[in-house]
């Protein structure tokens, strides 16, 4: 199925661009899709920590993700 | 009656609008903090910033640090203003106004709601140096 992911920050640096639309397997965690971006996209390595957002919400890893929700790559913040 | 405001603008911010926004005849206080861009990291002069967000997230974050600030401190109102794009030097990237019927209150929301925007609100800050650009602690 497919989902749109969202890079902001030093990510958009590191993968050339700040949205892709990615197929992932039914069923799927935000676990999953860590481990499918950090092995399609190794530069993700080069951060020693940065969180997954599901439509909008941090996410702790178990939650499942369906058709065309939207998924973004949030490196450590540094607003204020 | 809406007891919070947050925003995220490309435009210059505007402390009066906060103020304007949290006054009121019952309130003792109001306690401003503005963040200002300053001119120097460790050492190196800065020339600029660039800040990004991820806006429907980040007001998505910003209100639910107002709505945190209004059940957890006795205070009346809470704006929560964020800048995004190119700042100068001196130029303000953040306002956070509270009012409330005493001072300490307000005090301690506005220092509550200042640390968990740096903490939680996903905007990036980019300081543009003499020799380099840098993505501000991308590598904690």
């Amino acid at each position: 199925m497919k989902i749109t992911v969202l890079f902001f920050g030093i990510t958009t640096d590191l993968i050339q661009r700040s949205v892709l639309e990615l197929t992932i397997t039914e069923g799927s965690n935000v676990a999953d899709f860590r481990k499918q971006l950090q092995t399609d996209y190794p530069q993700l390595s080069n951060l020693n920590t940065y969180a997954i957002a599901l439509n909008e919400e941090y996410t702790s890893g178990d939650e499942v993700i369906h058709q065309n929700d939207t998924l973004a790559v949030i490196p450590p913040v540094s607003g204020g | 009656m809406d007891h919070s405001f947050v925003k995220i603008t490309d435009q210059k911010l505007d402390l009066q609008e906060c103020m304007d926004f949290v006054f009121d005849d019952s309130c003792g206080g109001i306690v401003n903090f503005v963040g200002t861009v300053r001119n120097d990291t460790s050492g190196k002069e800065v020339k600029q910033l660039e800040f990004s967000s991820y806006k429907p997230m980040a007001l998505k974050e910003m209100q639910k640090i107002a709505d945190r600030s209004l059940a957890e401190f006795d205070i009346y109102k809470i704006a929560i203003h964020h800048a995004v794009g190119l700042l100068q030097i001196g130029e303000v990237p953040v306002i956070i106004v509270v009012a409330a019927k005493h001072r300490k209150a307000a005090f301690e929301a506005c220092e509550f709601a200042i640390d968990t925007l740096k903490e939680t609100v996903p905007i990036w800050k980019k300081e543009y140096f003499t020799d380099g650009e840098v993505w501000v602690n991308a590598h904690p």
